[in-house]
């Protein structure tokens, strides 16, 4: 590593001029296009673009650290909202301030003048690298833990508490008090036990019929003396009078047939008998 | 020379690139995608081979010795099928998608060393079995997989319909919760290694594996890698019984084959970096010293390493074959109430000895008393702590009626308490 005077090498050049005006198209995506999710994703381009440029400049911790940190935490997070807004859902353009346009460009430009005022007016020193003459160096991450956590230790340690305390907060804003005792699955065991008399069934309801000419979710099962099962089809659909009858059971006749001609009403094995 | 990113040997990393050039690294590159793909379709052989056996059946045994090309027949298959895009998706982003999540998968074995220096036989010339290394490259790893997340999400969002989308949120949640209890368990063995580099970590491990003293957090890791590949018993953003097949329902042919690519690439990383960080990377399983360290040089590691993955995949399949599904709620309740607060009391518990061992410079007999001290006062608290009271059965109805006005102002009865009759309802009632 040559301590002052560092060559910038021609692949970081080419890596440069091929990534920035990347960047750059993607953050003037993340103005334009029309979806919030789209309009994420051109963000986290330009994130991991940033990433790519941070360990091209011999930064890897701090590369790695924005992907890790903003890309797949925070990212994802507003990533977590946006996706349930809906694939078809496009930003409404009304103005909700009066006169917002005018006062952001206002603003836009000023911040760009400024901007270009400084970036402008820059002196460039040569470049010296991020370990040139320091041999701990803070690129790795023993030099940057010694810089946070023994230079910076208060400021550490008050921006850790405050955190907490936001997440605290943000705890203690949105906590209910339970006002009825939890409902753990031995109690709605022990309720549906309870409930057995009032008509409640533990096992599933059972499914609808299937025939050889229908099977659809309307058509009653029969059950094994030959009744239409009322359960099997949805209250829902009963209710709307859409429940259909089932077909002509055969296996009635059957039985009835039998108890004609042996006298007994055996409802077992059909097939055996006839 | 790859003359952006490894300029030279980085401090802190126990591999040697300085001999390295662009077309080594290129030739390495390509072969790790080879073993990639091809471990993939063995992966596949190897599940259903082994839960068949766990499950009294042969499994696949028709084509090819054994049934081995059974998944380059299904791969095949994949290819031919009829690539649908549904009308309600975000076409690009629904392409999109399955590439970001198999392009992340196949990142991070670029850090995972196979063994230590290659020498090429007639040849002075030796070079790392491993693509790259550099100071942060555990972070690099995590900083892959919480990319390749990106791929579900999106792809659950983008195919427009409700299945996917709920199994992508799921997802989103599933991943945070998981990657910080995994973050944490990592960062036990950052310390006693002392570097975050794969090739350090790997050479921090020759007189123990960390997986003994670290034992806490071998299993925070394991639990959560299960999570982070959404495997049974964490399978939730595609549970076939609740939500179909999750994020890929909408997906077929080749979108869906990069998908399942994408997910069994991810076991083998996850896999690797447990055998990197805890199971002693590429060390033979013997002493060291053993035979003078014959089996721990030359080719012979390579070897090693793969038995470690792969047995690491069939505990993978074994966790398949035993557990069932988590319930959501279950699943969100570990992940925060139990894995995050142990994996974090762990790493106060390990700095603490590791300062006791390091700056008080107290050895390993001196603090034994205290850890006991510690532990025995833990468990005596634990013991008297007073239970919580449960709360008085009764549905209230015995009660007698609240005073909704004695804090000044009307208040609604809570569940449970019963207010008195109105007077002014039993009027209208009765209509007097």
């Amino acid at each position: 590593m040559t301590p002052a005077g560092l060559e910038i090498s021609g692949g970081e050049t080419v890596l440069f001029w091929v990534i920035a005006p990347l960047m750059v198209l993607a953050a003037l995506g993340l103005l334009f296009v029309k979806r919030a999710v789209h309009a994420a994703m051109c963000l986290v381009f330009v994130m991991v673009s940033m990433a790519i440029l941070y360990i091209a400049q011999e930064a890897p911790f701090l590369g790695v650290v924005q992907v890790v940190v903003y890309t797949g935490a925070v990212m994802m997070l507003f990533l977590f909202v946006l996706m349930l807004v809906g694939v078809d859902a496009s930003d409404s353009l009304t103005e909700t301030i009066r006169g917002q346009r005018w006062i952001g460009l206002l603003i836009g430009i000023g911040l760009a003048i400024v901007l270009g005022g400084v970036v402008g007016r820059a002196a460039f020193p040569p470049a010296v690298g991020l370990n040139g003459g320091d041999p701990g160096g803070v690129a790795n991450p023993q030099g940057l833990a010694r810089v946070l956590f023994a230079d910076y230790v208060l400021a550490m340690e008050a921006v850790g508490v405050l955190l907490v305390t936001a997440a605290v907060g943000a705890l203690v804003l949105t906590h209910r008090r339970r006002l009825t005792p939890k409902q753990d699955q031995r109690a709605v065991a022990d309720a549906r036990i309870r409930a057995l008399p009032d008509g409640v069934v533990l096992t599933p309801l059972p499914s609808p019929g299937v025939y050889a000419t229908s099977n659809a979710m309307d058509t009653p099962a029969l059950g094994p003396d030959g009744e239409q099962v009322p359960q099997s089809v949805s209250r829902v659909l009963r209710i709307r009078g859409q429940e259909k009858a089932a077909p002509h059971a055969p296996g009635t006749e059957l039985v009835e047939t039998q108890a004609q001609v042996g006298g007994s009403r055996s409802t077992g094995t059909r097939e055996g008998e006839a | 020379m790859n003359p952006v990113l490894l300029a030279e040997a980085a401090p802190g990393v126990a591999a040697d690139f300085s001999q390295e050039t662009i077309w080594a690294s290129i030739v390495k590159a390509v072969l790790i995608v080879v073993f990639l793909l091809t471990s993939v379709l063995f992966a596949i052989w190897f599940e259903r081979k082994v839960v068949a056996r766990m499950q009294v059946r042969p499994g696949p045994n028709w084509h090819g010795p054994a049934g081995l090309l059974q998944s380059l027949a299904d791969a095949m298959k994949l290819l031919l099928k009829e690539d649908m895009t549904v009308t309600r998706a975000d076409r690009f982003v629904y392409l999109l998608a399955p590439m970001i999540s198999v392009f992340c998968s196949l990142l991070v074995f670029a850090v995972i060393p196979f063994g230590p220096s290659l020498p090429f036989p007639w040849t002075d010339w030796t070079t790392p079995a491993q693509l790259t290394d550099f100071p942060v490259a555990v972070l690099y790893v995590l900083a892959a997989a919480s990319l390749g997340v990106y791929g579900i999400v999106l792809g659950g969002w983008a195919s427009g319909s409700t299945y996917p989308l709920l199994g992508s949120v799921r997802s989103t949640a599933q991943v945070i919760s998981y990657e910080l209890a995994m973050g944490l368990s990592l960062v036990s063995v950052f310390i006693m290694a002392g570097s975050m580099s794969t090739s350090q970590i790997v050479s921090s491990q020759t007189q123990i594996w960390w997986f003994i003293p670290l034992a806490p957090a071998f299993v925070i890791y394991v639990i959560s890698m299960i999570g982070e590949t959404n495997r049974l018993p964490f399978d939730l953003p595609e549970a076939e019984g609740e939500l179909v097949s999750g994020y890929m329902t909408e997906y077929s042919s080749m979108k869906f084959a990069w998908f399942f690519l994408a997910e069994y690439i991810n076991m083998l990383n996850v896999s690797a970096v447990c055998v990197t960080l805890f199971l002693g990377g590429w060390r033979a399983p013997v002493p060291d010293g053993f035979l003078g360290g014959a089996l721990n040089e030359g080719w012979l590691p390579i070897i090693w390493f793969l038995v470690k993955l792969w047995a690491v995949m069939f505990f993978f399949v074994w966790v398949r074959g035993t557990l069932l599904r988590l319930r959501y709620d279950q699943f969100m309740v570990f992940g925060w109430k139990v894995l995050i607060p142990v994996a974090l009391a762990w790493v106060v518990v390990l700095a603490v000895v590791q300062w006791l061992q390091r700056v008080q410079g107290m050895s390993f007999q001196q603090f034994v008393p205290v850890i006991i001290g510690v532990a025995v006062v833990f468990i005596a608290v634990m013991w008297f702590w007073p239970d919580k009271k449960a709360a008085p059965p009764g549905d209230g109805a015995d009660k007698e009626p609240v005073d909704a006005f004695a804090g000044g102002f009307p208040v609604p009865p809570l569940p449970g308490e019963k207010l008195p009759p109105s007077k002014r309802f039993g009027k209208e009632v009765h209509g007097e």
